[in-house]
Protein backbone atom coordinates (compact mmCIF):
# COMPACT_ATOMS: atom_id res chain seq x y z
CA UNK A 1 0.00 0.00 0.00
CA UNK A 2 1.48 3.42 -1.03
CA UNK A 3 0.52 7.01 0.26
CA UNK A 4 -2.64 7.69 1.70
CA UNK A 5 -4.13 10.87 2.60
CA UNK A 6 -7.53 11.03 4.65
CA UNK A 7 -9.03 14.35 3.59
CA UNK A 8 -12.50 16.13 3.53
CA UNK A 9 -12.00 18.96 1.31
CA UNK A 10 -14.30 21.05 3.12
CA UNK A 11 -11.38 21.30 5.52
CA UNK A 12 -9.06 24.32 4.66
CA UNK A 13 -5.82 22.11 5.86
CA UNK A 14 -7.24 19.27 4.07
CA UNK A 15 -7.51 21.67 0.64
CA UNK A 16 -3.80 22.38 1.27
CA UNK A 17 -2.61 18.76 1.50
CA UNK A 18 -4.97 17.80 -1.47
CA UNK A 19 -3.05 20.91 -3.45
CA UNK A 20 0.46 20.21 -3.03
CA UNK A 21 0.41 16.61 -3.02
CA UNK A 22 -1.50 16.46 -6.98
CA UNK A 23 0.70 20.02 -7.87
CA UNK A 24 3.22 18.16 -7.08
CA UNK A 25 2.23 14.83 -8.72
CA UNK A 26 3.20 12.77 -5.15
CA UNK A 27 1.32 9.19 -6.26
CA UNK A 28 -1.61 8.45 -3.39
CA UNK A 29 -4.48 7.15 -2.62
CA UNK A 30 -7.34 9.50 -1.70
CA UNK A 31 -9.57 8.16 0.92
CA UNK A 32 -12.17 10.77 1.72
CA UNK A 33 -13.91 11.42 5.15
CA UNK A 34 -17.26 12.65 4.78
CA UNK A 35 -16.99 15.40 8.01
CA UNK A 36 -20.63 16.08 7.44
CA UNK A 37 -21.44 12.79 7.86
CA UNK A 38 -19.73 12.09 10.99
CA UNK A 39 -17.55 9.83 8.96
CA UNK A 40 -14.02 11.22 11.32
CA UNK A 41 -15.92 10.18 14.29
CA UNK A 42 -16.26 6.59 13.62
CA UNK A 43 -14.69 3.92 15.11
CA UNK A 44 -12.62 3.14 11.70
CA UNK A 45 -10.93 6.22 11.47
CA UNK A 46 -10.13 6.35 15.25
CA UNK A 47 -7.95 3.59 14.04
CA UNK A 48 -6.65 5.39 11.74
CA UNK A 49 -6.10 8.24 13.71
CA UNK A 50 -7.48 8.76 17.40
CA UNK A 51 -7.76 12.99 17.14
CA UNK A 52 -10.64 12.01 14.82
CA UNK A 53 -9.49 14.96 12.96
CA UNK A 54 -8.34 15.48 8.92
CA UNK A 55 -6.17 15.50 6.89
CA UNK A 56 -4.08 12.37 8.15
CA UNK A 57 -1.23 10.61 6.24
CA UNK A 58 -0.53 7.29 6.18
CA UNK A 59 2.78 5.90 4.49
CA UNK A 60 2.79 2.09 5.12
CA UNK A 61 3.00 1.70 9.24
CA UNK A 62 3.48 5.78 9.59
CA UNK A 63 0.60 7.70 10.53
CA UNK A 64 1.05 11.63 10.38
CA UNK A 65 -1.50 13.93 11.71
CA UNK A 66 -1.19 18.01 11.37
CA UNK A 67 -1.21 19.45 8.26
CA UNK A 68 2.17 21.35 8.78
CA UNK A 69 3.99 18.39 9.21
CA UNK A 70 2.13 16.13 6.77
CA UNK A 71 3.33 19.09 4.24
CA UNK A 72 6.91 19.13 5.54
CA UNK A 73 7.22 15.16 5.27
CA UNK A 74 6.04 15.53 1.65
CA UNK A 75 8.28 18.11 0.64
CA UNK A 76 11.14 16.00 2.07
CA UNK A 77 10.55 12.77 0.79
CA UNK A 78 9.60 13.55 -2.62
CA UNK A 79 12.12 16.20 -2.67
CA UNK A 80 9.79 18.65 -4.57
CA UNK A 81 10.75 21.99 -5.91
CA UNK A 82 12.85 24.42 -3.41
CA UNK A 83 10.32 27.60 -3.57
CA UNK A 84 8.38 25.41 -2.02
CA UNK A 85 10.11 25.68 1.32
CA UNK A 86 13.51 27.48 0.82
CA UNK A 87 16.53 26.02 1.66
CA UNK A 88 17.86 29.57 2.37
CA UNK A 89 17.76 30.22 5.79
CA UNK A 90 16.01 33.34 5.70
CA UNK A 91 13.32 32.57 3.22
CA UNK A 92 12.80 29.24 5.06
CA UNK A 93 12.50 31.19 8.10
CA UNK A 94 9.91 33.58 6.76
CA UNK A 95 7.50 30.46 5.93
CA UNK A 96 8.20 28.69 9.25
CA UNK A 97 6.74 31.80 11.08
CA UNK A 98 3.91 32.39 8.99
CA UNK A 99 3.07 28.73 9.23
CA UNK A 100 2.98 28.89 13.06
CA UNK A 101 1.52 32.35 13.45
CA UNK A 102 -1.49 31.20 11.27
CA UNK A 103 -2.74 28.46 13.82
CA UNK A 104 -4.38 30.96 16.06
CA UNK A 105 -4.61 33.60 13.90
CA UNK A 106 -6.22 33.49 10.25
CA UNK A 107 -7.23 29.59 11.05
CA UNK A 108 -8.78 30.39 13.68
CA UNK A 109 -10.99 33.29 12.55
CA UNK A 110 -11.54 31.39 8.97
CA UNK A 111 -12.96 28.81 11.06
CA UNK A 112 -15.28 31.12 13.07
CA UNK A 113 -16.07 33.33 9.40
CA UNK A 114 -17.95 29.78 8.00
CA UNK A 115 -19.14 28.09 11.52
CA UNK A 116 -20.78 31.37 12.39
CA UNK A 117 -21.95 32.38 9.36
CA UNK A 118 -22.66 29.56 7.00
CA UNK A 119 -22.42 25.81 8.97
CA UNK A 120 -23.77 26.66 12.16
CA UNK A 121 -27.59 27.87 11.21
CA UNK A 122 -27.49 26.03 7.69
CA UNK A 123 -25.82 22.80 8.72
CA UNK A 124 -26.11 22.38 12.12
CA UNK A 125 -29.30 25.01 12.13
CA UNK A 126 -28.00 26.51 15.51
CA UNK A 127 -28.83 30.87 15.04
CA UNK A 128 -25.72 32.34 15.04
CA UNK A 129 -26.59 35.93 16.59
CA UNK A 130 -25.79 39.01 14.29
CA UNK A 131 -23.52 40.29 17.21
CA UNK A 132 -21.66 37.36 17.16
CA UNK A 133 -21.35 37.15 13.22
CA UNK A 134 -20.71 41.20 13.54
CA UNK A 135 -17.46 40.49 16.10
CA UNK A 136 -16.11 37.02 14.00
CA UNK A 137 -16.20 39.22 10.86
CA UNK A 138 -14.70 42.30 12.80
CA UNK A 139 -11.97 39.96 14.31
CA UNK A 140 -11.35 38.25 10.91
CA UNK A 141 -10.59 41.78 9.38
CA UNK A 142 -7.84 42.38 11.50
CA UNK A 143 -6.12 39.36 11.09
CA UNK A 144 -6.59 40.21 7.10
CA UNK A 145 -4.94 43.40 7.86
CA UNK A 146 -1.96 41.64 9.58
CA UNK A 147 -1.70 39.20 7.03
CA UNK A 148 -0.96 42.07 4.16
CA UNK A 149 1.12 44.29 6.43
CA UNK A 150 3.22 42.03 8.14
CA UNK A 151 3.36 38.74 5.99
CA UNK A 152 3.23 39.82 2.58
CA UNK A 153 4.07 43.68 2.42
CA UNK A 154 5.30 44.55 -0.70
CA UNK A 155 6.82 40.96 -1.76
CA UNK A 156 4.47 38.53 -4.68
CA UNK A 157 4.38 35.81 -2.40
CA UNK A 158 4.50 35.51 1.86
CA UNK A 159 8.09 34.39 1.87
CA UNK A 160 9.31 36.01 -1.11
CA UNK A 161 9.32 35.80 -4.73
CA UNK A 162 7.70 32.54 -5.25
CA UNK A 163 5.26 30.79 -3.68
CA UNK A 164 5.43 28.40 -1.10
CA UNK A 165 4.06 26.27 1.77
CA UNK A 166 2.94 29.57 3.26
CA UNK A 167 1.21 30.80 0.37
CA UNK A 168 -0.86 27.44 -0.55
CA UNK A 169 -1.69 27.09 3.62
CA UNK A 170 -3.14 31.04 3.57
CA UNK A 171 -4.95 30.50 0.26
CA UNK A 172 -6.83 27.69 1.37
CA UNK A 173 -7.57 29.34 4.68
CA UNK A 174 -9.33 32.43 2.78
CA UNK A 175 -11.67 30.47 0.84
CA UNK A 176 -13.00 29.46 3.87
CA UNK A 177 -15.05 32.67 4.39
CA UNK A 178 -15.17 32.93 0.76
CA UNK A 179 -17.21 29.44 0.39
CA UNK A 180 -19.20 31.49 3.33
CA UNK A 181 -19.86 34.48 1.68
CA UNK A 182 -17.62 36.99 2.59
CA UNK A 183 -15.82 39.42 0.35
CA UNK A 184 -12.35 38.70 1.56
CA UNK A 185 -10.86 40.62 -1.66
CA UNK A 186 -13.32 43.48 -1.96
CA UNK A 187 -11.50 46.51 -0.41
CA UNK A 188 -8.11 45.11 -0.72
CA UNK A 189 -6.27 45.26 -3.58
CA UNK A 190 -3.20 44.02 -2.64
CA UNK A 191 -4.67 40.40 -1.04
CA UNK A 192 -6.41 39.95 -4.51
CA UNK A 193 -3.81 40.19 -6.72
CA UNK A 194 -1.38 37.81 -4.37
CA UNK A 195 -4.46 35.77 -4.13
CA UNK A 196 -4.48 35.70 -8.77
CA UNK A 197 -0.65 34.80 -8.15
CA UNK A 198 -0.95 32.23 -5.93
CA UNK A 199 -4.00 30.47 -8.20
CA UNK A 200 -1.62 31.04 -11.36
CA UNK A 201 0.89 29.63 -9.71
CA UNK A 202 -1.12 26.11 -8.49
CA UNK A 203 -2.95 26.03 -11.57
CA UNK A 204 -6.42 27.16 -12.17
CA UNK A 205 -8.13 23.84 -12.77
CA UNK A 206 -6.12 22.28 -10.09
CA UNK A 207 -7.06 25.16 -7.94
CA UNK A 208 -10.97 25.05 -8.85
CA UNK A 209 -10.85 21.49 -8.26
CA UNK A 210 -9.48 21.40 -4.22
CA UNK A 211 -12.50 24.28 -3.89
CA UNK A 212 -15.56 22.65 -5.49
CA UNK A 213 -16.28 21.51 -1.75
CA UNK A 214 -16.00 24.69 0.46
CA UNK A 215 -17.83 26.93 -2.59
CA UNK A 216 -20.81 24.47 -2.27
CA UNK A 217 -21.01 24.88 1.52
CA UNK A 218 -23.60 26.82 1.90
CA UNK A 219 -25.99 24.36 0.32
CA UNK A 220 -24.76 22.11 2.46
CA UNK A 221 -27.91 19.61 3.72
CA UNK A 222 -28.87 19.88 7.12
CA UNK A 223 -27.13 17.33 9.86
CA UNK A 224 -28.50 14.42 10.55
CA UNK A 225 -29.72 14.65 14.26
CA UNK A 226 -27.61 11.36 15.57
CA UNK A 227 -24.41 13.25 14.15
CA UNK A 228 -25.37 16.75 15.13
CA UNK A 229 -25.49 15.33 18.59
CA UNK A 230 -22.26 13.82 18.19
CA UNK A 231 -20.53 16.83 16.76
CA UNK A 232 -22.41 19.37 18.67
CA UNK A 233 -19.67 19.77 21.54
CA UNK A 234 -15.89 18.86 19.31
CA UNK A 235 -17.18 21.67 16.76
CA UNK A 236 -18.16 24.29 19.52
CA UNK A 237 -14.41 23.49 21.07
CA UNK A 238 -13.12 23.73 17.50
CA UNK A 239 -14.09 27.58 17.00
CA UNK A 240 -13.62 28.84 20.61
CA UNK B 1 25.32 43.62 16.66
CA UNK B 2 25.07 39.74 16.74
CA UNK B 3 22.03 38.16 17.65
CA UNK B 4 19.65 39.28 19.86
CA UNK B 5 16.93 37.16 21.76
CA UNK B 6 13.60 39.52 22.95
CA UNK B 7 11.99 37.92 25.43
CA UNK B 8 10.35 37.48 29.32
CA UNK B 9 10.93 34.44 30.87
CA UNK B 10 7.12 34.56 32.05
CA UNK B 11 6.17 33.31 28.86
CA UNK B 12 6.63 30.10 27.75
CA UNK B 13 7.75 29.82 24.33
CA UNK B 14 10.31 32.34 25.67
CA UNK B 15 12.10 29.86 28.17
CA UNK B 16 12.55 27.27 25.11
CA UNK B 17 14.09 29.96 23.13
CA UNK B 18 15.93 30.65 25.94
CA UNK B 19 17.16 27.07 27.16
CA UNK B 20 17.72 26.40 23.41
CA UNK B 21 20.06 28.99 22.81
CA UNK B 22 21.76 28.57 26.25
CA UNK B 23 21.76 24.81 26.14
CA UNK B 24 23.69 25.17 22.71
CA UNK B 25 26.22 27.97 23.51
CA UNK B 26 24.76 30.23 20.99
CA UNK B 27 26.08 33.90 21.68
CA UNK B 28 23.46 36.21 22.16
CA UNK B 29 22.26 39.39 23.65
CA UNK B 30 19.05 38.94 26.20
CA UNK B 31 17.01 41.91 25.60
CA UNK B 32 14.20 41.66 28.44
CA UNK B 33 10.61 42.90 27.38
CA UNK B 34 8.67 42.93 30.40
CA UNK B 35 5.41 41.81 29.89
CA UNK B 36 3.56 43.28 32.62
CA UNK B 37 4.52 46.52 32.30
CA UNK B 38 3.31 46.79 28.95
CA UNK B 39 6.68 46.99 26.87
CA UNK B 40 5.67 44.81 24.52
CA UNK B 41 3.77 47.17 23.28
CA UNK B 42 6.48 50.01 22.71
CA UNK B 43 7.07 51.59 19.57
CA UNK B 44 10.73 50.43 19.76
CA UNK B 45 9.71 46.67 20.01
CA UNK B 46 7.05 47.11 17.23
CA UNK B 47 10.54 47.52 15.20
CA UNK B 48 11.52 44.02 16.34
CA UNK B 49 8.25 42.31 15.94
CA UNK B 50 4.85 44.14 14.71
CA UNK B 51 3.20 41.36 16.16
CA UNK B 52 4.23 43.03 19.12
CA UNK B 53 5.11 39.42 21.19
CA UNK B 54 7.62 37.40 22.51
CA UNK B 55 9.87 36.13 22.12
CA UNK B 56 11.19 37.89 18.96
CA UNK B 57 14.57 37.68 17.16
CA UNK B 58 16.94 40.10 15.76
CA UNK B 59 19.99 38.95 13.79
CA UNK B 60 21.17 41.85 12.09
CA UNK B 61 18.87 43.46 9.80
CA UNK B 62 16.78 40.01 10.00
CA UNK B 63 13.90 39.99 12.45
CA UNK B 64 11.90 37.06 13.08
CA UNK B 65 8.45 36.21 15.34
CA UNK B 66 7.16 32.85 16.35
CA UNK B 67 9.37 30.46 19.14
CA UNK B 68 8.91 27.40 16.79
CA UNK B 69 10.42 29.35 13.86
CA UNK B 70 12.86 30.94 16.14
CA UNK B 71 14.01 27.63 17.40
CA UNK B 72 14.30 25.77 13.69
CA UNK B 73 16.62 28.80 12.70
CA UNK B 74 18.51 28.64 16.04
CA UNK B 75 19.09 25.14 15.42
CA UNK B 76 19.87 25.54 11.44
CA UNK B 77 22.09 28.37 12.06
CA UNK B 78 24.23 26.96 14.24
CA UNK B 79 24.27 23.55 13.30
CA UNK B 80 23.15 22.05 16.60
CA UNK B 81 23.00 18.05 17.42
CA UNK B 82 20.65 16.50 15.26
CA UNK B 83 18.59 15.20 18.14
CA UNK B 84 17.32 18.27 19.13
CA UNK B 85 15.54 18.65 15.05
CA UNK B 86 16.16 15.62 13.95
CA UNK B 87 17.54 14.59 10.23
CA UNK B 88 15.58 11.13 9.95
CA UNK B 89 12.18 11.96 7.86
CA UNK B 90 9.81 9.83 10.40
CA UNK B 91 11.70 11.50 13.85
CA UNK B 92 11.49 15.04 12.30
CA UNK B 93 8.17 14.45 11.57
CA UNK B 94 7.04 14.06 15.09
CA UNK B 95 8.71 17.00 16.03
CA UNK B 96 6.61 18.64 13.26
CA UNK B 97 3.38 17.12 13.80
CA UNK B 98 3.79 18.01 17.70
CA UNK B 99 5.22 21.47 17.48
CA UNK B 100 1.96 22.27 15.27
CA UNK B 101 -0.47 20.61 17.30
CA UNK B 102 0.90 22.55 20.62
CA UNK B 103 -0.64 25.55 19.71
CA UNK B 104 -4.08 25.33 20.14
CA UNK B 105 -3.88 22.52 22.35
CA UNK B 106 -1.59 22.42 25.54
CA UNK B 107 -0.46 25.87 24.97
CA UNK B 108 -3.96 27.51 25.18
CA UNK B 109 -4.78 25.19 28.13
CA UNK B 110 -1.58 25.91 29.89
CA UNK B 111 -2.27 29.51 29.52
CA UNK B 112 -5.45 30.03 30.77
CA UNK B 113 -4.64 27.71 33.60
CA UNK B 114 -1.79 29.98 34.96
CA UNK B 115 -3.79 33.24 34.59
CA UNK B 116 -7.42 31.95 35.65
CA UNK B 117 -6.03 29.71 38.62
CA UNK B 118 -3.68 32.24 40.10
CA UNK B 119 -2.64 35.45 37.81
CA UNK B 120 -6.15 36.65 38.40
CA UNK B 121 -6.50 36.38 42.21
CA UNK B 122 -3.27 36.87 42.81
CA UNK B 123 -1.81 39.72 40.59
CA UNK B 124 -5.17 41.46 39.49
CA UNK B 125 -7.47 40.56 42.44
CA UNK B 126 -10.45 38.95 40.56
CA UNK B 127 -11.58 35.86 40.91
CA UNK B 128 -12.42 33.79 37.96
CA UNK B 129 -16.04 32.50 38.47
CA UNK B 130 -15.80 28.58 39.33
CA UNK B 131 -17.11 26.95 36.83
CA UNK B 132 -15.06 28.54 34.53
CA UNK B 133 -12.10 27.39 36.31
CA UNK B 134 -13.24 23.53 36.36
CA UNK B 135 -14.14 24.13 32.96
CA UNK B 136 -10.25 24.98 32.36
CA UNK B 137 -8.53 22.55 34.42
CA UNK B 138 -10.89 19.97 32.68
CA UNK B 139 -9.24 20.78 29.80
CA UNK B 140 -5.51 21.41 31.01
CA UNK B 141 -6.47 17.51 31.75
CA UNK B 142 -7.87 16.50 28.59
CA UNK B 143 -4.86 18.13 26.97
CA UNK B 144 -2.44 15.86 29.37
CA UNK B 145 -3.87 12.54 28.57
CA UNK B 146 -3.47 13.44 24.90
CA UNK B 147 -0.18 14.35 25.19
CA UNK B 148 0.50 11.39 27.19
CA UNK B 149 -1.59 8.76 25.02
CA UNK B 150 -0.89 10.30 21.09
CA UNK B 151 2.55 12.15 21.64
CA UNK B 152 4.51 10.41 24.22
CA UNK B 153 3.50 6.85 24.47
CA UNK B 154 6.06 4.58 25.80
CA UNK B 155 8.86 6.74 24.44
CA UNK B 156 11.53 8.19 26.36
CA UNK B 157 10.89 11.40 24.73
CA UNK B 158 7.96 12.75 21.85
CA UNK B 159 10.53 12.08 18.54
CA UNK B 160 12.05 8.92 20.23
CA UNK B 161 14.96 7.91 21.98
CA UNK B 162 16.39 11.75 22.54
CA UNK B 163 15.46 15.11 23.66
CA UNK B 164 14.21 17.67 20.87
CA UNK B 165 12.98 20.71 20.21
CA UNK B 166 9.44 19.18 20.82
CA UNK B 167 10.48 18.65 24.41
CA UNK B 168 11.44 22.03 25.32
CA UNK B 169 8.41 23.25 24.03
CA UNK B 170 6.29 21.00 26.22
CA UNK B 171 7.92 21.08 29.23
CA UNK B 172 7.96 24.77 29.65
CA UNK B 173 4.32 25.16 28.72
CA UNK B 174 3.59 22.34 31.72
CA UNK B 175 5.71 24.60 34.09
CA UNK B 176 3.17 27.61 33.81
CA UNK B 177 0.25 25.00 35.48
CA UNK B 178 3.18 23.77 37.85
CA UNK B 179 3.87 27.27 38.98
CA UNK B 180 0.29 28.08 39.28
CA UNK B 181 0.07 25.40 42.17
CA UNK B 182 -1.72 22.31 39.40
CA UNK B 183 -0.72 18.97 40.64
CA UNK B 184 -0.22 18.01 36.91
CA UNK B 185 2.02 15.04 38.09
CA UNK B 186 0.33 13.14 40.44
CA UNK B 187 -1.18 9.71 39.48
CA UNK B 188 0.70 10.65 36.08
CA UNK B 189 4.14 8.89 36.80
CA UNK B 190 4.14 8.21 32.71
CA UNK B 191 4.18 12.38 32.53
CA UNK B 192 6.87 12.87 36.11
CA UNK B 193 9.30 10.46 34.72
CA UNK B 194 9.02 11.90 31.20
CA UNK B 195 9.88 15.33 32.73
CA UNK B 196 12.85 14.18 35.05
CA UNK B 197 14.32 13.11 31.82
CA UNK B 198 13.85 16.27 30.02
CA UNK B 199 15.36 18.20 33.45
CA UNK B 200 18.23 15.59 32.90
CA UNK B 201 19.25 16.35 29.65
CA UNK B 202 18.35 19.87 30.07
CA UNK B 203 20.55 20.70 32.89
CA UNK B 204 19.18 21.59 36.29
CA UNK B 205 20.96 24.64 36.66
CA UNK B 206 19.49 25.77 33.58
CA UNK B 207 16.32 24.21 33.56
CA UNK B 208 15.74 26.29 37.28
CA UNK B 209 17.44 28.97 35.88
CA UNK B 210 14.68 29.66 33.15
CA UNK B 211 12.29 28.85 35.33
CA UNK B 212 12.84 31.04 38.12
CA UNK B 213 10.54 34.02 37.29
CA UNK B 214 7.79 31.73 36.87
CA UNK B 215 8.05 30.44 39.88
CA UNK B 216 8.13 33.61 41.42
CA UNK B 217 5.06 34.70 39.76
CA UNK B 218 2.62 33.86 42.86
CA UNK B 219 4.34 36.37 44.77
CA UNK B 220 4.59 39.38 42.06
CA UNK B 221 3.08 42.47 43.38
CA UNK B 222 -0.79 43.17 42.54
CA UNK B 223 -1.07 45.19 39.09
CA UNK B 224 -1.68 48.80 39.68
CA UNK B 225 -4.68 50.27 37.70
CA UNK B 226 -2.55 51.11 34.78
CA UNK B 227 -1.45 47.46 34.11
CA UNK B 228 -4.92 46.25 34.27
CA UNK B 229 -5.73 48.53 31.72
CA UNK B 230 -2.88 47.84 29.38
CA UNK B 231 -3.53 43.83 30.42
CA UNK B 232 -7.54 44.41 29.01
CA UNK B 233 -7.79 42.80 26.00
CA UNK B 234 -5.77 40.47 26.48
CA UNK B 235 -7.89 39.25 29.54
CA UNK B 236 -10.68 39.05 27.88
CA UNK B 237 -9.72 36.93 25.61
CA UNK B 238 -8.78 34.57 28.28
CA UNK B 239 -11.72 34.31 29.80
CA UNK B 240 -13.47 33.68 26.34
Amino acid sequence: MGLELYLDLLSQPCRAVYIFAKKNSIPFELRTVDLRKGQHLSDAFAQISPLQKVPVLKDGDFTLTESVAILLYMTRKYKVPDHWYPQDLQARARVDEYLAWQHMALRRNCLRALWHKVMLPVFLGEPVSPEMLAATLAELDVTLQVLEDKFLQDKAFLAGPHVSLADLVAITELMHPVGAGCQVFEGRPKLAVWRQRVEAAVGEVLFQEAHEVILKAKHSQPADPTIKQKMMSRVLAMIQ
Amino acid sequence: MGLELYLDLLSQPCRAVYIFAKKNGIPFELRTVDLLKGQHHSDDFAQVNPLKKVPALKDGDFTLAESVAILLYLSRKYETPDHWYPQDLQARARVDEYLAWQHTALRTSCTRTLWQKMMFPVFLGQRVPPEMLASTLAELDRCLQLFEDKFLKDQDFLAGSHISVADLVAITELMHPVSAGCQIFKSRPKLEAWCQRVEAAVGEGLFQEAHAAIMKAKDLPPADAAMKEKLKPFIQLLLQ
